[in-house]
């Protein structure tokens, strides 16, 4: 009975994120709108914006047709490196957590074993 | 894990699908310029098709094909060859990961293409050895060593 319950706390409370999910989404400015704010050349302050000048220069600078490759690995360099590098952090701390509790364990087999092995001949 | 049932049909599927995705995998990381892609993604398609042959066959054969001792080693040179890519540019005269002063090509366009190529190579190697290397942290438990 109580799970039942909570499962329809849990329930209702998923519904009710994905009603404010839409809400917030009707207040986003339609795909290519020149006067959204995202799209203009100038933000909010005057100072000019980012994505414009990836779009004006992205080909021009890298020769690379693709802008969202040019934008991740040349002028976002620093944050690709950052998540590579996040990358190879993880594998190494499952190298070192995984391994080593096996390798742990398996001695403490080891010794129980060579100790039950001198109790039996005793 | 369980020693895998040498199951004839999903050896056999797996030995021809798994080479066809290691293909797409380099095709996504070199047409990465032109085309949805990069170091990212195909690196996790050369990871699957590892994998897969690892799932089908027995552990012996996927040892034969990609050793699992070499996931770390290779995870570090992929970093490594993307900060060697930054430091390069660097040695040469210019700012960190500014790759128009790596003496690839005679445009400045197309050195940033090609210090782009290089740091995606990077980034797929780290991203494969490394996504192998946990798959064989998780899952060795008896079978060797």
């Amino acid at each position: 009975m109580k799970e039942r319950r909570l499962r329809i706390i849990d329930y209702s409370l998923l519904l009710i994120f994905l009603a404010l999910l839409i809400y917030a989404s009707l207040g986003l400015s339609p795909r290519g709108d020149l006067n959204s704010w995202v799209n203009r050349e100038e933000s909010v302050v005057h100072s000019p914006n980012a994505a414009a000048y990836y779009i004006r220069h992205a080909y021009h600078d890298t020769h690379s047709p693709n802008m969202v490759t040019a934008i991740l690995a040349d002028y976002r360099g620093y944050d690709t490196l950052g998540e590579e590098t996040v990358i190879l952090t993880a594998g190494i701390i499952c190298f070192l957590l995984l391994r080593r509790k096996r390798r742990k364990n398996k001695k403490d087999n080891n010794k129980e074993i060579k100790a039950e092995n001198e109790r039996s001949r005793k | 894990m369980k020693e895998a049932e040498n199951n004839p049909i999903v050896s056999l599927i797996a030995s021809i699908v798994s080479p066809f995705i290691m293909l797409f995998g380099l095709y996504v990381i070199f047409h990465g310029h032109y085309s949805p892609g990069g170091g990212f993604q195909g690196g996790t398609l050369l990871a699957a098709s590892i994998i897969l042959i690892r799932l089908a066959h027995s552990s012996h054969t996927g040892q034969l094909q990609f050793p699992s001792k070499l996931g770390t080693p290779l995870g570090s040179l992929g970093v490594f060859i993307y900060y060697g890519t930054g430091l390069a540019a660097l040695w040469w005269g210019g700012q960190f990961l500014n790759y128009a002063f790596l003496p690839l090509a005679e445009e400045i366009s197309l050195r940033r293409s090609w210090g782009i190529l290089l740091v995606e190579i990077g980034v797929g190697l780290a991203v494969m050895a490394i996504l192998v290397s946990i798959f064989d942290d998780l899952l060795e438990e008896e079978n060797h060593d």
